[in-house]
């Protein structure tokens, strides 16, 4: 297992600098994530419109796989429709726990976190703000279901 | 007689542990996370190879040479485990999985047929999951109440305010003798003192304190006594329950089945003596085995050379990691036991612990089932290392250097 290719530039910058980090005004929905097993926490928050993600941001402390992998995914979301996003997770999904998998075009910079295939131990903490992200999608559509029913 | 004046030999000690002679990630294993479980001597190793190949029958069963084999040492082990802590009797040792169990058949049934609203647990906010959960289910179930003496920023017990919570209402003082996430050690005899003068009785969780000390409960005169096997070198899956005879006695079963039985008719059944009272089923005769041959083997080594050594070791590493800028160090408590508790700058525990492991360096990291004192310490978790009988002076050095590696990568 190489150290290097689990910690890029890429996470660690995104580690230090987060992108699209604190609260969202406006918001459709959000949820909390917790990894009880490390104790890291986040919210994420979405702003949807229709079917599309126009706005999305988050919040939390955890390790710098888990903060990374939260900042990468709100560049990464945002824009999407709420199917282009959950086929992203399927691949990103995929990139996390196949070693040697080649990386989905699609995957753009996310591809950065494809060291993690090699730390198992680790995958929960990239996947955190990607379950965290569902279950505010789920959210927000049960809210919509509420008001059409 | 001990031989307190020979120096502590680890080079001899590490080769009694197979398991520490290999290779991780392509470095020689630094294995710190004996606070989590300790590593198994041969000699342990093969106490339970030799049950499992030539003994192994249920106990208490039947007739048939083996089935006596069996008994005779898993009763032998009962023997083995009174010395280790000096009780009157075999009748007030409990075999139980671990700490755990031993703690949750003292809430069972202790407190629970006996508390009701209006009586109190009192408990640190040092404690371990497992002497939080089992009261607040007492709780729940009874109406008591469960309060917490505060600790202060060292992560000592605020022995004060603890003696102000102390009442007429305490009907329990449930506490740990060591700290597991920061290694602070409490002042058990002062605590036992003044709960027993309040009326209240004593549980002290000895997880983290049986392999660093000698155990004389009658000395402590406390009322129960948990502790696991594998953190003192022994097998997962067995540990102890001291508790005083008077007491155990009109405590009703917990559990029921075979072996804890006199007599079953579908009318009334009658319970067992002690302690087999409190054991229904099949236990873990090999697990028990394994403990009594790491007690043998603990006390052997001389359990007062080997906290010595620990403690060199624990001065030694404080000493080193508080020079490395950025850290902290966790529990600063006057009185410790070999558990180093830290944070990075910049760098989150889990991460941490993932660049030592790919330098061979084996620490613990997370919340260490201790959530309540990372909540009073506002940080997520802390790396930590533990050290046993079998580190060196240079596994603190091997930390060091991986730390070093640590801040590199996060600089």
């Amino acid at each position: 297992m190489d150290l290097k290719d689990l910690y890029r530039d890429v996470i660690l910058d995104h580690n230090r600098q987060p992108r699209n980090f604190g609260a969202l005004e406006g918001a459709n929905a959000h949820a909390d994530g917790h990894n009880p097993l490390c104790g890291d926490r986040l919210t994420v928050w979405v702003r949807l419109q229709g079917e599309r993600i126009t706005e999305v941001r988050f919040e939390g402390k955890g390790c710098a796989i888990s903060t990374a992998s939260a900042s990468l995914m709100t560049e990464a979301v945002k824009g999407k429709d709420t199917a282009t996003v959950r086929r992203l997770f399927e691949q990103v999904h995929a990139l996390l726990t196949h070693p040697n998998g080649t990386p989905d075009a699609a995957l753009g910079k996310l591809a950065a976190l494809g060291g993690v295939s090699e730390f198992p131990a680790r995958v929960k903490c990239a996947t955190l703000c990607w379950h965290t992200l569902n279950a505010a999608l789920e959210r927000s559509a049960d809210a919509v279901t509420t008001e059409g029913g | 007689m001990s031989t307190a004046a020979a120096p502590f030999d680890v080079t001899r000690v590490r080769r009694d542990f197979p398991i520490l002679a290999q290779h991780v990630n392509g470095h020689p294993l630094v294995y710190l996370d004996s606070a989590a479980s300790g590593q198994r001597p041969n000699a342990v190793l093969r106490a339970v190879e030799r049950y499992e190949t030539h003994h192994h029958s249920n106990v208490h069963r039947g007739v048939h040479a083996l089935s006596q084999a069996a008994t005779e040492a898993f009763e032998g082990a009962r023997e083995r485990a009174r010395r280790f802590l000096n009780a009157r009797s075999r009748r007030e040792i409990v075999f139980v999985r671990g700490t755990t169990e031993g703690i949750n058949l003292v809430a069972q049934a202790f407190a629970r047929p006996r508390f009701g609203p209006g009586d109190e647990i009192l408990i640190t906010g040092l404690e371990h999951h497992a002497n939080i959960v089992p009261w607040q289910m007492v709780c729940e179930q009874t109406g008591c109440t469960l309060k917490v003496a505060p600790i202060d920023r060292r992560g000592e017990l605020d022995l004060d305010r603890f003696l102000r919570q102390l009442t007429a209402r305490t009907r329990l003082v449930a506490v740990a003798h060591v700290s597991n996430a920061l290694g602070t050690v409490l002042p058990v005899e002062r605590i036992v003192e003044a709960a027993h003068s309040c009326g209240a009785l004593v549980l002290l969780d000895g997880a983290q304190a049986v392999p660093h000390t000698a155990i004389d409960v009658q000395a402590l005169g406390c009322d129960f006594y948990a502790f696991s096997g594998h953190k003192l070198y022994g097998p997962t899956g067995i540990g102890v329950l001291f508790g005083r005879e008077e007491l155990l006695e009109e405590m009703p079963p917990w559990q029921g089945g075979g072996d804890m039985i006199r007599t079953v008719s579908f009318e009334k059944s009658t319970y067992n003596d002690l302690p087999w009272k409190f054991e229904a089923g099949t236990p873990n005769i090999s697990g028990a085995v394994g403990l009594a041959a790491a007690m043998d083997y603990l006390e052997g080594l001389d359990i007062e050379a080997v906290a010595a050594h620990e403690q060199r070791l624990l001065a030694l590493a404080t000493a080193e990691l508080s020079r490395i800028p950025g850290l902290e160090i966790i529990g600063t408590a006057a009185h410790k036991a070999a558990v180093l508790s830290f944070t990075l700058r910049g760098c989150h525990p889990h991460d941490l612990g993932t660049i030592l492991d790919s330098e061979g360096v084996a620490i613990r990291t997370g919340h260490h089932c201790a959530m309540p004192v990372m909540t009073f310490f506002d940080i997520p978790a802390t790396a930590r290392a533990s050290f046993g009988c079998y580190n060196t002076e240079a596994d603190v050095d091997a930390l060091v250097a991986a730390l070093g590696k640590a801040r590199e990568v996060f600089g």
